[in-house]
């Protein structure tokens, strides 16, 4: 039986880890390949780099942060922002990525999800989708919106619909995260997750607001997610990824053993 | 550290198919000594042929096409020379794909269709790998322990010509074929690069099963 998945989340700008929520009071937390040897060694059973770093010249950082990260880890590792191209995707999975997410440009050139997965297979491309609550209407039946440009831009597209449609155009996965819940340790918005996990065959991954182990129980439980990302109790060390996976067990969730992981 | 000289030497085709990197560490990490194989000429008599990848069946045969590779693999699997096919690098060696309608190597008896019935597709994450026999590649790993898969898609081998290449399954909804192997060819749907210690030890054992033939 399938597991669910803990994934820690490593924001990464000019090939450091940064923390802070989401884009402000950045602080450097190390180096990536080091976090994600520490992360695989502990347990996680699946690591997302997100390249937020604006700056072109960050391209070429970003790749050798991946191979030096997919050399050392022998996880799966997703890597989201700033593809724009099949090209970009395929430069990213060369470089030891194995699946690409696409949030922003895949919002405002949706084909590029298809092109993608005609390419490499929908299995590799997750589809980030982050949203706010937002008073139900005509043009946002959900009551939940589609915001891009991290976090920072609202569109007119509800996140459902759009869900929907990324998986329609070939997304193999969902990355899932709240902007109202992001960084505030409130808990995982279970509604958005079950709104959008009821409706779709493929994994759905939750994120945004994980603060304490029982909120990833109610991610999967409530929220029908898959699988459970979090960034910041990670790296602070507030809650282990040991302790993440017992509560998921407790709860009668199926979880890889955490075991000592051999890493290169 | 870097293997010796007497380490197995192993060729990885690289037709386009994805991460290569990861593919390279392990192996490397197993104790061999890697090289990629664009063309048939570059698969230079290794100890091993590599056939990775994901994706679709389609484009991949036709970068096998390009590359001149059908036939070396084809030769390679016919002469009983040690193979290990991973994903997509398994689903190829069957007759066609359901995918996209791919007629693919046609080395095992078989199609590769979807994964029907499955509660969550693509079927992505940690799963069981369930032993039906003894594989020295499997040796010193718990029975059913953990690796990692991401496909939507799998390699069904044809009723009674393909049940003995049956190695190991797992569920995912239904049951479906997650090893298989018929002499000295081993294919797996899932990915021991990606498998974290079980993995690794996977890819030893399988480094060190070729160094023994």
């Amino acid at each position: 039986m399938l597991c669910r998945r803990v994934i820690p989340c490593l924001d990464v700008a000019d090939g450091r880890v940064v923390k802070g929520t989401r884009f402000v009071d950045l602080r450097d937390e190390g180096d990536p390949p080091e976090l994600a040897e520490r992360y695989a060694r502990e347990g996680a059973d699946e690591l997302v780099f997100l390249d937020i770093t604006a700056a072109p010249q960050g391209r070429g950082t970003l790749l050798d942060v991946v191979e030096r990260t997919a050399r050392r880890a022998f996880i799966p590792l997703t890597v989201g922002g700033g593809v724009r191209s099949v090209e970009d995707m395929r430069d990213v999975l060369r470089a030891g990525a194995d699946k690409v997410g696409l949030n922003t440009r895949a919002v405002a050139d949706p084909e590029l999800v298809s092109r993608c997965a005609a390419r490499f297979g929908s299995q590799a491309v997750v589809v980030a989708i982050d949203a706010r609550r937002v008073r139900p209407g005509d043009a946002l039946p959900s009551g939940f919106q589609v915001v891009v440009n991290g976090g920072r831009e609202p569109v007119a597209l509800d996140a459902v619909v759009w869900a929907l449609r990324a998986v329609e155009l070939g997304a193999g996965e969902l990355l899932v995260t709240s902007i109202d819940r992001d960084g505030t340790g409130s808990g995982f918005d279970t509604d958005l997750l079950r709104a959008i996990s009821s409706r779709v065959p493929v994994p759905v991954i939750a994120s945004g607001g994980a603060a304490v182990p029982d909120d990833f129980v109610a991610a999967i439980r409530d929220g029908g997610a898959d699988a459970v990302l979090a960034a910041g109790i990670f790296h602070r060390r507030e809650v282990s990824i040991a302790a993440a996976k017992t509560a998921m067990a407790a709860a009668g969730f199926r979880v890889r053993a955490v075991d000592t992981e051999v890493v290169a | 550290m870097s293997p010796g000289a007497s380490a197995p030497r192993v060729a990885v085709v690289d037709y386009g198919a994805g991460n290569l990197v990861s593919i390279e560490q392990a192996l490397t990490a197993a104790g061999a000594r890697v090289h990629r194989a664009q063309t048939a000429a570059e698969i230079a008599d290794p100890d091993l042929l590599v056939v990775p990848g994901v994706g679709a069946a389609a484009p991949a045969m036709d970068r096998l096409r390009e590359g001149g590779l059908v036939k070396p693999i084809r030769d390679w699997v016919a002469a009983d020379r040690p193979f290990l096919g991973i994903c997509l690098g398994l689903q190829l060696l069957f007759d066609g794909s359901d995918e996209d309608g791919a007629e693919t190597l046609g080395i095992l008896p078989g199609r590769t269709v979807r994964l029907d019935g499955a509660p969550t597709l693509p079927h992505i994450g940690w799963n069981q790998v369930e032993r039906r026999r003894d594989h020295p590649a499997f040796s010193g790993i718990a029975p059913g322990a953990e690796f990692y898969f991401v496909h939507a898609y799998v390699g069904a081998p044809a009723h009674e010509t393909g049940d003995a290449l049956i190695l190991a399954d797992t569920e995912h909804g239904p049951r479906f074929v997650s090893a298989a192997s018929r002499g000295r060819l081993l294919g797996v749907q899932f990915h021991p690069e990606r498998s974290g210690r079980n993995g690794l030890r996977f890819m030893a054992n399988v480094v060190a099963w070729t160094g023994a033939a």
